[in-house]
């Protein structure tokens, strides 16, 4: 059990700019096995750059970033898997052969790939829809896949970039709820984009709240019931409405 | 069913009006000809079929010099793309000249060419890969370059190597820009061909449309156009079809 009590994730001082474009200041941020950490912060803060460093997909311009260990991009990329804001479902595949990119990737044959993803499918409620090409699924389904491709990966950290951003408000609970439950089962060390106070609230066991640009954490809050499974519950108790109003507020204070 | 019929009855419409003309000799008339010039579509449709075997073996000649010019430009022009893709300074350099090598208009250097390679089947491959070359390599380059950035990401988060990102995620995203490639180059190659033959050879459907000029067999001539622009929809058709089985996701 080496793993469980070690640090995952460490990044340290990391600043990073596009050419001219200061976009990350100083950035100090930890995270441990199986924790579940948000990053909530005004648009065009930096969370997206932010996701892509730690995944290796970046290099900072300043610090340094740690992942198990290993601060090399190449051990970065390995180690994270990295699920962007839009599903990306590639259309010429399967709705199965989609899940299982990484495992092809890797050089499993098709038809073993096909087996292992399609065990998830049952899981994950996409039964019956093996088959299927990404336009034939709903907005929920696609996110699913996406994100099942992500877990299929097998990798210890997901970073994921606002995933539920482009889905209508029921489906977005649900699929918090959803995801919720998917983390209790199979936890992973995770970082959670979002611009959705109330979801990085639920969904995550700390919320990091970063300024505008260039992006530096303002405060970081606890959540009070982590991916609980009464979502509704959890969302309207007082302790929860009480913390969502102090990252409200940090919100606020640093988009100034 | 309306898709077809209603060019089908246009189609109809027309030739039975220029068969009219012909029979009164209104076009004759109106041009000072003689009415042997001005052949009708039923003198055309009995030339076809008269001249059946010579226009099915000249048919062949030029369909030969069309298919493998195509086959040339498609190899060299995707090979080009795909390196033009992977290597940002060669598509710097080497973009402008592909654009540049299609100003120079193809008439005027076909001479040369049969110069260089002969009254033999290689001068018109090289033309006709010429004229292809451009509509398939731009194509082919475009559709590379609308790949999302995005999805190079995700498969390389995935721990694709550069390779299977290039099979997985770029080249199917190409796929349907090539196509379209494709079919422009299918429907100029049949005048590569022409041009190809009027330089300099022995046979074919542009050699034979020239050599009927001297005889004034204007019957045969229009028996000719009407192969060769029969073998150019039969190609396109050909590349649509392929298309449709391939690019199943749109």
């Amino acid at each position: 059990m080496r793993q469980d009590t070690r640090v995952k994730l460490e990044i340290a001082g990391v600043g990073h700019s596009y050419g001219d474009l200061r976009t990350l200041d100083s950035l100090t941020l930890a995270g441990e096995a199986h924790e579940v950490i948000g990053l909530v912060g005004p648009s065009g803060c930096g969370k997206s750059t932010l996701l892509e460093l730690v995944c290796g997909l970046l290099e900072p311009s300043e610090g340094t970033i740690a992942v198990e260990g290993d601060s090399g991009p190449e051990e970065r990329l390995r180690r994270c898997a990295f699920m962007p804001q839009r599903d990306l479902l590639l259309p010429w595949y399967s709705a199965i052969d989609n899940a299982a990119l990484a495992l092809r990737n890797q050089g499993t044959k098709r038809a073993e790939a096909r087996i292992a993803a399609a065990a998830l499918f049952d899981r994950f409620g996409l039964a019956g829809f093996e088959a299927a090409r990404p336009t034939e699924l709903s907005g929920g389904m696609r996110q699913r896949v996406a994100f099942l491709r992500t877990l299929i990966a097998g990798k210890p950290v997901l970073a994921l970039d606002e995933p539920f951003a482009s889905l209508d408000a029921i489906t977005r609970a649900e699929m918090q709820e959803w995801l919720a439950a998917a983390l209790r089962t199979d936890p992973r060390t995770t970082i959670l984009v979002t611009h959705d106070v109330e979801e990085a609230l639920y969904l995550c066991d700390r919320v990091a709240v970063m300024s505008a640009r260039p992006g530096r954490i303002v405060a970081e809050l606890t959540a009070p019931h982590p991916r609980a499974p009464d979502r509704d519950g959890a969302v309207t108790d007082a302790g929860f409405v009480a913390v969502r109003e102090q990252a409200m507020h940090a919100l606020r204070e640093g988009s100034r | 069913m309306r898709r077809w019929l209603l060019p089908a009855l246009l189609i109809l419409a027309l030739l039975g009006l220029w068969q009219l003309a012909c029979s009164l000799g209104v076009i004759a008339d109106a041009l000072s000809l003689e009415d042997f010039l001005v052949p009708s579509p039923s003198e055309i449709a009995t030339s076809l079929w008269e001249n059946r075997s010579l226009l099915a073996e000249n048919a062949w000649v030029t369909l030969r010099e069309i298919l493998f010019g195509i086959a040339a430009a498609f190899v060299v022009g995707v090979g080009f793309a795909v390196f033009m893709h992977r290597w940002q300074v060669l598509r710097d350099a080497a973009y402008p000249l592909v654009v540049a090598s299609q100003t120079i208009p193809i008439v005027v250097i076909s001479p040369i060419l049969v110069v260089w390679f002969g009254y033999g089947l290689t001068a018109k491959v090289v033309i006709v890969a010429l004229i292809c070359f451009f509509p398939i390599t731009v194509n082919a380059l475009d559709g590379l370059r609308s790949v999302d950035p995005e999805s190079v990401k995700m498969m390389r988060s995935l721990g694709a190597s550069r390779w299977q990102c290039f099979w997985r995620a770029e080249a199917p995203a190409a796929l349907p820009s090539l196509f379209t490639g494709v079919k422009i180059a299918v429907v100029v190659a049949p005048i590569g061909a022409v041009f190809a033959e009027w330089s300099g050879s022995s046979s074919g459907l542009g050699h034979l449309i020239q050599s009927d000029t001297a005889y004034y067999l204007v019957d045969r001539q229009f028996a000719t156009v009407f192969v060769l622009s029969a073998l150019a929809l039969i190609l396109i058709g050909i590349v649509a079809l392929v298309e449709r089985r391939v690019v199943t996701w749109r």
